[in-house]
């Protein structure tokens, strides 16, 4: 799977105002929703959804990272959005750092292995450290579609 | 000749033990964050190396990011590898959680 194939160009954002956990989840789900790839009647319900899973244990994976998500019945198709904070947000990490890059994942509850190659192809990019600072770095969402798309298109199709 | 060719645990040339089993992602949400979380948090309480592999990879077992990218659906057979002083209990550790499904139920609401 691609970036491409979740990533909703319009709901990228490279300055994330939201300074807490809960704040950046609801930023990114807005963003969606004014991308058009949710309904802002389900913003709040996703957002709930988002934080339950949270509270399972942090989806924060390490260098940086954090990979916020949900099942929703409201969508058809896994969609998703990318997010920088520059100055990073305590996400209670399992590595204890504050992350500065978020992918943020909604995904219908009948198709797990959708969700599943989405978080492979995000790990699998995000072991090029460069790739991750190059993101982190970026300072207009369209420099994170970029990124994203020369990752599809030189990165090992998986 | 005493016979003994054990080294001392100090010694950096100390025989290492590698052992291995398979195992199968028996839960319906396959090896997702969650388990990925769970599975690498065990694998560091040890001193061994720990792999897994799948068909064509091999990845650390100690890093959530490189389980990640096995992209394990429900019903994957993988190996797991042991190598270091506490191979065989940290194989048993590692067996365990996928023998208890990580601790979730098979038709969980949340991933």
């Amino acid at each position: 799977m691609k970036f491409s194939d979740f990533v909703a160009p319009d709901a990228i954002r490279s300055h994330v105002e939201a300074g807490t956990k809960e704040g950046v989840i609801r930023e990114m789900a807005q963003a969606l929703v004014d991308a058009g790839r949710i309904a802002a009647a389900d913003l709040d319900g996703i957002c709930k959804a988002i934080m339950k899973r949270e509270d399972l244990g942090s989806t924060g994976i390490g260098r940086g990272v954090a990979v916020p998500h949900t099942k929703h019945p409201s969508v058809n198709r896994l969609v998703g959005t990318v997010a920088v904070s520059p100055r990073g947000i305590d996400f209670e990490s399992l590595d204890g750092e504050p992350v500065q890059l978020f992918f943020l994942l909604v995904s219908p509850p009948d198709r797990p292995g959708d969700h599943l190659r989405a978080l492979e192809n995000i790990s699998r990019q995000l072991r090029d450290e460069s790739f991750c600072r190059l993101l982190k770095a970026a300072k207009q969402p369209v420099e994170i579609q970029q990124l994203l798309e020369e990752a599809d298109s030189h990165g090992v199709v998986s | 000749m005493t016979g003994d060719t054990h080294s001392s645990p100090f010694d950096a040339g100390a025989p290492v033990q590698t052992v291995s089993r398979e195992v199968v992602v028996a839960n319906s949400q396959g090896l997702h964050a969650r388990p990925a979380d769970l599975l690498a948090r065990e694998a560091r309480k040890w001193q061994s190396r720990i792999e897994l592999v799948a068909d064509a990879q091999r990845v650390d077992g100690k890093s959530i990011l490189e389980l990640l990218t096995l992209a394990a659906e429900a019903g994957t057979r993988l190996v797991v590898e042991a190598t270091g002083p506490d191979a065989g209990e940290a194989l048993e550790a590692i067996g365990s959680l996928f023998e208890r499904n990580f601790n979730e139920h098979t038709n969980g609401p949340e991933s």
